[in-house]
This record gives C-alpha cells, sequence and structure tokens, in this order.
C-alpha cells in the first residue's frame, strides 16, 4: 500500500510535465506532417536534383539516431553560432526526423490512389497540379491516417529523449525528484503510467478518425 | 456550321516501350535492354464532323482505345497531329516543330473535351452530387451555388436525382457510370469520348448506359464511342471506322457496313456478334 501511496505521491509534479510533452509532439507533428508531404512531393518529382535531395535526406533522418541528432541541435549547432532553446531544439530535432519516416508514408499512399483517379480529374480539365492537391492528396490521407497515428504516439513516447537537452518533459523531471527523494521504483512507475494514460486515449482517437475517413466506402 | 470538323486526326503513330523481362533477377541484370517496342498507332487519318457520332469497332490490341486517349492526350503521340476544334492538341507549334503545351493550356482543352471511362473513375470519396459539382467548381470556377444549379439536372437528365448523396461504393455500375457521364456533360464539352462504356457491366446493367449516350447523340453532341456492343453501334452510329492492328481498315455508313462489309476484320468481328 505504501507503494501505491507513492506513486500517487508523485503524480501531481509529473502531471506538471504533461503540457510540456503535448507541446513538444504537436509542435513536432505539425512540422514533420509540412516536411513530410514537401519530402514525398519531391520525391514523385519529375526533377532528378529534387528527387536526389529528399532521398538524401531521408537517409540521412532514418539512418542516424534520434538522440544523436537531438544532442547535436542543441550541443554542435551553438558552436557555428546557432543556438536554439531547449523546447523549440527538441521540436526542430523530433520534427526534423518524423519528417524522414512520414515522407515515406505519405509517399506510398499518395502512389496507392489508382491512376484512373487522376486520369479522369485531367480528362475533366485539371491541371496536373490541381489533380493532384485536390483529387489524389486527400484520398491518399485516408490510407495514411492509420500510420500517421502510429507515428504520432511514437512520437509521443520520443519526446522523453528531449530530456538529455535539458527539456523539463515527464521523464527529466522524474529524475530530478528521484535525485531529491530515491523514491525510484514509485517515480518511474508513476511517468511509465503518465505515458500510457496519454498514448491510450489517442489510439483510440486514431481508430475513430479512421473509421470516420473511410465512412464512404 | 454543321459541316465544320470538330476532330481531325492527322497522320498518328504511337509507339509503345513494354518492359518484357520475365523475372526481377533479369531486370536487374541487364534494365534498359528488355524492351519490346510495340506499335499501336500506324498512321491513323480520320476527320470528324460537329455533331457526328462515330463509333470505333476492333479487337482488343487494335489500338481503339489509345486512339481515344490519344485525343484528350491522356497519351501522347509521337508523329502526326490531332486537332480539336481547329485547335491542335497537346503541342504548339514553334518555327515549324512541335513543343509539349503547357499543362495549363492542355488542361482548358481537355475541359471542352468530356470523357466516359470503361471504369468509371469517379472520385471515390466524393458523393454523386460532388463528382458533378468538384469539377465545375475547380476547372469552371463557379460558386458552390451555381455549381449545383448546374450538376442537379445533369444527374436527374441521367436519371440520379434520387441519388444525389450517395457515395459511388453505395451505386451499381451502371449509376456509376451515369454519374461519370453526367459529371463529363456538365462541363459543357464540344466532344465526348467514351472509352468502352459498357464493358466493365454485368450484362443487365449494359442497356441503362447505352439509353442514356442514345439521348446525347440524339441531342447533336459530336462522339466517339469505342464499343463492343454492335447492336448499339449499328443504331448509334452515323458512320462507323473499323480499327485492326493500328490501322483503320474499312469505314463507312451502319448499313452498308453491317449488310456488305468488305474486309475480312469486319466480316469476323460482325460474324462474332451475330452468333453471340
Amino acid at each position: 500500500m505504501d507503494f501505491i501511496a507513492g506513486v500517487f505521491s508523485v503524480f501531481p509534479a509529473l502531471l506538471g510535465a504533461t503540457p510540456v510533452v503535448l507541446q513538444l509532439a504537436v509542435g513536432a507533428m505539425i512540422l514533420a506532417l509540412v516536411g513530410g508531404l514537401g519530402l514525398a512531393l519531391a520525391r514523385l518529382s519529375r526533377n532528378k536534383i529534387v528527387r536526389s535531395i529528399a532521398v538524401v535526406y531521408v537517409e540521412i533522418f532514418r539512418g542516424t539516431p534520434l538522440l544523436v541528432q537531438l544532442v547535436y541541435i542543441y550541443f554542435v549547432l551553438p558552436s557555428i553560432g546557432i543556438s536554439i532553446d531547449p523546447i523549440p531544439a527538441g521540436i526542430l530535432g523530433l520534427g526534423l526526423n518524423y519528417a524522414a519516416y512520414l515522407s515515406e508514408v505519405f509517399r506510398t499512399s499518395i502512389l496507392s490512389v489508382e491512376s484512373g483517379q487522376t486520369e479522369a480529374a485531367l480528362s475533366l480539365g485539371y491541371t496536373p497540379v490541381k489533380a493532384l492537391w485536390r483529387i489524389v492528396i486527400p484520398q491518399s490521407f485516408v490510407v495514411s491516417l492509420g500510420p500517421l497515428g502510429n507515428y504520432f504516439i511514437a512520437m509521443v513516447k520520443d519526446t522523453a529523449l528531449t530530456s538529455v537537452i535539458a527539456v523539463m518533459e515527464i521523464l527529466k523531471t522524474a529524475n530530478s525528484i528521484n535525485s531529491q527523494t530515491f523514491q525510484t521504483t514509485e517515480i518511474y512507475t508513476a511517468a511509465a503510467i503518465l505515458y500510457l494514460l496519454i498514448s491510450l486515449p489517442l489510439s483510440r482517437l486514431v481508430v475513430v478518425l479512421e473509421k470516420k475517413a473511410r465512412s464512404h466506402e | 456550321m454543321s459541316n465544320s470538323v470538330a476532330i481531325s486526326i492527322q497522320d498518328v503513330h504511337k509507339t509503345f516501350h513494354i518492359s518484357t523481362s520475365p523475372s526481377f533477377w533479369q531486370r536487374l541484370r541487364d534494365a534498359k535492354k528488355n524492351y519490346k517496342s510495340v506499335e499501336v498507332l500506324k498512321g491513323i487519318d480520320l476527320d470528324i464532323v460537329s455533331g457526328e457520332t462515330i463509333v470505333i469497332l476492333g479487337s482488343s490490341g487494335s489500338g481503339k482505345s489509345t486512339l481515344l486517349r490519344c485525343v484528350n492526350r491522356l497519351e501522347s503521340i509521337d508523329a502526326g497531329r490531332i486537332f480539336v476544334n481547329g485547335e491542335l492538341v497537346g503541342f504548339v507549334e514553334k518555327n515549324g516543330e512541335l513543343v509539349d503545351e503547357r499543362p495549363r493550356a492542355l488542361a482548358a482543352k481537355r475541359a471542352s473535351i468530356g470523357m466516359v471511362f470503361q471504369h468509371f473513375n469517379l472520385f471515390l470519396n466524393k458523393t454523386a452530387l460532388n463528382n458533378v459539382v468538384a469539377p465545375l467548381r475547380a476547372v469552371k470556377h463557379l460558386t458552390h451555388d451555381q455549381a449545383r444549379e448546374r450538376a442537379i439536372p445533369a444527374l436527374e437528365m441521367v436519371g440520379l436525382g434520387d441519388k444525389l448523396n450517395t457515395y459511388p461504393s453505395k451505386l451499381s455500375g451502371g449509376q456509376k457510370q451515369r454519374v461519370a457521364i453526367a459529371r463529363a456533360l456538365a462541363m459543357d464539352p464540344s466532344v465526348m469520348l467514351f472509352d468502352e462504356p459498357t464493358s466493365a457491366l454485368d450484362p443487365e446493367l449494359v442497356g441503362e448506359v447505352l439509353s442514356v449516350i442514345k439521348k446525347i447523340a440524339h441531342s447533336g453532341t459530336t462522339m466517339v464511342i469505342v464499343t463492343h456492343e454492335m447492336q448499339f453501334a449499328r443504331e448509334i452510329a452515323d458512320r462507323i471506322v473499323v480499327m485492326d492492328e493500328g490501322v483503320i481498315v474499312e469505314s463507312g455508313d451502319p448499313e452498308t457496313l453491317f449488310t456488305n462489309p468488305s474486309h475480312p476484320k469486319t466480316k469476323a468481328l460482325l460474324s462474332r456478334s451475330n452468333n453471340g
């Protein structure tokens, strides 16, 4: 019983760090969505240079650890005169990294839309760009929604990595409480439960949104 | 004006480059070698008069669908010229050379060429009404109300006034094709192209689509129809064109062609349909 009481006692302090987690996750997800769609379109471009730039970007950000990227942005960039505060640095690092993964989601879902849809749009007088934005991309979102939801949940958990660049999120807060009270088991159990409490409603939300998006099928 | 040429196809050639590699590993080894060239159109000449209904017959692989798709440049052509309403489609002529047309200019020409596809190609995430409304808004820049005012009568004309808010997944094949026809017609095109409009339909649904097409033909729209429905071709066509292996082998008015076909290919096509 002491254990449960201990978990509950550290909860309020950790709860205070939740807005930071949401701020990181939402901010980084917006960056990753915009960046990912841009990269996907670049990958599908007819211009070879544009295509190569996107490929190189994806390979670099997918091929190096997110933790290293965060450390790089926060500790290395200042040496060339670019200093970024912890939270913006965290958003930037998470966003740039996830953009690489999301670009693959967008690229494959755009390709999954039947070519007949594009042909119909073109035959009706849509320009290729208009056909892409008004007909193909809206339909591809239905396909992307599930994977995007998964990545968003993964992102929420990956915000814990920003603890190494001094962001006072849940894990960092837990660390600092632990160094004062040494209630290690209680503190990290509470932290784990808190992550779960954020993730579970999100995965329900993804299921509901996906069902809604597919309602016309 | 009734004798003006709506579509003029002049010496059109088209070759497909088809990958023939049988296996993945072979494709990896010599990626560029395994291409087979098939000339699908070998110099097609065809003038279609405004208001005329042309039916193109031919067996699979004769190039009839490809020819139709070249008219609105869903397929590019290798040589020749195609004019719709006197304007070159897909190219502009610069110092005697043909240069690819700008996307915007090509789109404007396509807007006046209606096309109906074998597999309907309705926008799956839009209701019947919004399938018709969306292009009117995106291409013709109508307001939502103006677009509705044009879309609803178009859907009523094809007998789907009661299906306005139905998604394609809840429509039968025949209904889908009629929405697709309404969508093309609402754009007020000067010519309509039909690419095997009934080939993907269950036999009992063919009739409803054919009767809508007949209705349009009687309204005086210029139409080019690729079909396998012989009886329908005979009833609706002002002129029938028979294609085989990329060339036009015979053309003429339906009665002459059906009662007294001169080319062996035409005879073969007709006898097959009579048996079936």
